[in-house]
């Protein structure tokens, strides 16, 4: 039997990680979405309208861009994939065209979402505002007051922002609150999750939708280097949707690298960390089993980073077992070196990144690099929601410009 | 042997199970509480484990659970408050939890202390029917305990039946499509009732969630053979003062 790592079994496990663990009160529309994802989105009606929407709403092939003076930093060729270039400035958009086209096909008017750093909500209320839909977005109370500027744009998008006040008030607990909205509102809501996570086939689902990443890389890597394959594919993982996407397609090909970053907060072993695979057991959070940040009584730990996306205690299962079977490398960078690798981009290519992929950026010098090694990095966002933060650093007296730039 | 059916079979109507959470409204007052559900009526104790994350749990259980967690409430302290369960109370004992914590503790660990201590019975509403059949449910009946499956009135009547199959001592009827501790308008709720019963199950239903007084009591008891509540009695403990005179008032109202 040949292992395949993109795919999920019958039963939503990737290796041992995955299923559907939820109430009853869900099963109805689980099994719905179970039944019938394949079949809605596999239909030519439906391809037609997502791809016509990635291409002309979205923006879509976004640009793979050789950043030369960053290669030369770090002694490798460094292709950037730059999904900060899509609308609303991340990845996320395009799971959030896929679901709302398939929720227009279950005949649901009523969109609920959670989101962490607010990209995902952005994404959800603009397709939502496209198609005339009813937007409901929950987020911690803790990401409302980082990411001021997101909630704002939700509002002005006709969405409903919802602040979830239990446990560590963040990504978690957004997606606790939107989980109970869509128990107490079963007929007229599909629920949009904006990761990889959740009970099968949310996990399936969004990779494909965002498997639109590593497929344009495939087609542009062969025009620009006469090979698809890449050395390394490198990206963040918070669920890990943007990296589900990036690594889609080069999965099932052993000569290709696959290189997860985790937010490792002030340290893998401080008490204020995300960095899941190292500091995770496996247990259920969300309706899949996967590898899940607890006490030894399995009580959810609160997460740590100074990232909003990627400040969440576990991550899909699809990644478990990537990480369990040794497919992926799994990497972390603290706060302080995704912040020092914002500046860094920011300054050597004139690309501000989120703070999310900056964790992606921060681990390069560390891969131990060959000049030879084309190397994809996923750009999944842009940085102007974290502006407030990166003032602060600035104003801090943080050095933000270490790097000798050439 | 479970205590469950020698109860349904003296009692076929008006069966109330009152859920607590276990290390609330203090550490040490679990048994405390269960003294008191016996002793001023309650027929059948729901007793619920804290999580972090109860993802089926209204506002007021959230709480319940956060408070519990904070004073340190545990699955190993649990089965240590336990050890004197029986025989100071004589009900029958239902754990109620989500998956994650008993798979750290040991799911066969768990039932074995389960059973040990003298619990009847498991809910566990995130562990779905595959599993059940599959992995877990061997374990659970190995070890004599009864299992409770929900449904909903979103449950089709193919499902219902294959649940319903699969418990054992009650099927957990939830009233609607709700978390719990919602508002349950119990005129749709009877007609949803009355196809249950029109279902001849082989388990006893019992219906939960929502409801919080007599007549909503009353009005579950008419199609069912009794009622679950929860959120209005950790409402009651939640005002403070001494648990066993908060119980018996409680109860009382409910049953007179
Ligand atoms: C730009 C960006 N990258 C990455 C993430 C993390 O999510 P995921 O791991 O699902 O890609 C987020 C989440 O908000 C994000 O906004």
């Amino acid at each position: 039997m040949t292992k395949v790592y993109h795919r999920p079994d019958e039963r939503g496990y990737f290796g041992r990680f995955g299923g559907a663990f939820i109430p009853e009160m869900l099963h109805r529309n689980v099994a719905e979405l179970r039944e019938r994802y394949l079949d809605i989105t596999s239909d030519p009606g439906f391809r037609r309208e997502f791809d016509a929407l990635l291409r002309e709403y979205v923006g879509r092939p976004t640009p793979l861009y050789l950043a030369e003076r960053l290669s030369e930093v770090v002694g490798a060729r460094i292709w950037l994939k730059r999904e900060d270039l899509c609308h609303t400035g991340a990845h996320k958009i395009n799971n959030t065209v896929g679901q709302v086209l398939l929720a227009q096909r279950l005949g649901r008017r009523r969109i609920i979402a959670e989101t962490g750093a607010g990209q995902h909500g952005v994404a959800t209320a603009t397709v939502c505002a496209l198609k005339g839909l009813e937007c409901v977005v929950y987020m911690g109370e803790k990401d409302i007051a980082r990411q001021a500027p997101n909630v704002a744009r939700m509002r002005m998008l006709g969405a409903q922002v919802v602040p979830a006040t239990s446990g560590s008030r963040t990504l978690k607990d957004a997606t606790n609150e939107a989980i109970r909205d869509w128990i107490n509102h079963p007929e007229d809501t599909h629920y949009i999750i904006g990761s990889v996570v959740g009970p099968h086939p949310y996990p399936d689902m969004v990779a494909r939708f965002q498997s639109v990443i590593s497929l344009e890389v495939r087609a542009q890597l062969l025009t620009a280097t006469g090979s698809e394959l890449p050395t390394h594919v490198v990206a963040c993982v918070g669920g890990g949707s943007n990296a589900a996407g990036a690594f889609y397609h080069f999965l099932e090909e052993p000569s290709v690298r696959i290189v997860a970053v985790e937010a490792a907060g002030m340290g893998v072993e401080s008490g204020q960390s995300a960095a899941t695979t190292r500091l995770g057991k496996p247990g259920i959070l969300h309706g899949s089993m996967s590898l899940l940040m607890q006490t030894e009584d399995g009580q959810v730990v609160e997460p740590h980073s100074i990232s909003a996306g990627l400040d969440y205690p576990g991550i899909g299962p699809m990644h478990a077992h990537l990480f369990e079977s040794g497919r992926g490398d799994f990497l972390s960078a603290t706060d302080e070196e995704a912040l020092a690798a914002a500046f860094e981009l920011s300054r050597l290519e004139g690309i501000i990144p989120a703070l999310e992929t900056a964790h992606a950026l921060a681990v390069l010098p560390r891969m131990g690099l060959k000049p030879s090694d084309q190397v994809v990095l996923c750009l999944s966002g842009r940085g102007d929601k974290d502006l407030a933060t990166y003032m602060q650093a600035m104003e801090s007296g943080m050095d933000t410009q270490k790097t000798d730039i050439p | 042997m479970s205590r469950l059916q020698p109860l349904f079979d003296r009692k076929r109507r008006g069966v109330l199970n009152v859920y607590c959470t276990a290390g609330f409204p203090r550490r040490d007052d679990t048994l405390p509480v269960l003294r008191a559900l016996e002793g001023h009526g309650a027929d059948i104790i729901e007793l619920g484990m804290p999580y972090s994350d109860p993802l089926a749990d209204g506002p007021v259980i959230q709480r319940s659970n956060a408070t519990a967690l904070a004073n340190g409430m545990s699955i190993p302290l649990l089965f240590s408050q336990l050890e004197a369960l029986r025989p100071s109370v004589g009900l029958p004992v239902i754990l109620m939890g989500y998956l994650n914590p008993i798979l750290q503790y040991g799911f066969e660990r768990f039932c074995a202390d389960a059973a040990r201590v003298g619990i009847d019975g498991l809910i566990l509403p995130d562990l779905p029917e595959y599993e059940y059949e599959h992995v877990y449910g061997p374990i659970i009946r190995a070890h004599g305990l009864d299992f409770s499956f929900l449904v909903t009135p979103e449950t089709s009547e193919e499902r219902v039946r294959r649940l319903d199959a699969l418990s054992n001592g009650f099927l957990y009827a939830v009233s609607s499509s709700s978390t719990t501790g919602g508002d349950s308008d119990m005129g749709p709720v009877e007609g949803y009732l009355g196809r249950l019963r029109k279902f001849a199950l082989r388990n006893p239903v019992l219906v939960g969630f929502g409801i919080r007084d007599r007549g909503g009591f009353l009005a579950a008891c008419k199609h069912a053979e009794g009622a679950i509540i929860g959120s209005a009695y950790i409402r009651a403990l939640e005002a403070g003062g001494d648990v066993d005179v908060a119980t018996e008032r409680f109860l009382q109202a409910i049953l007179t």
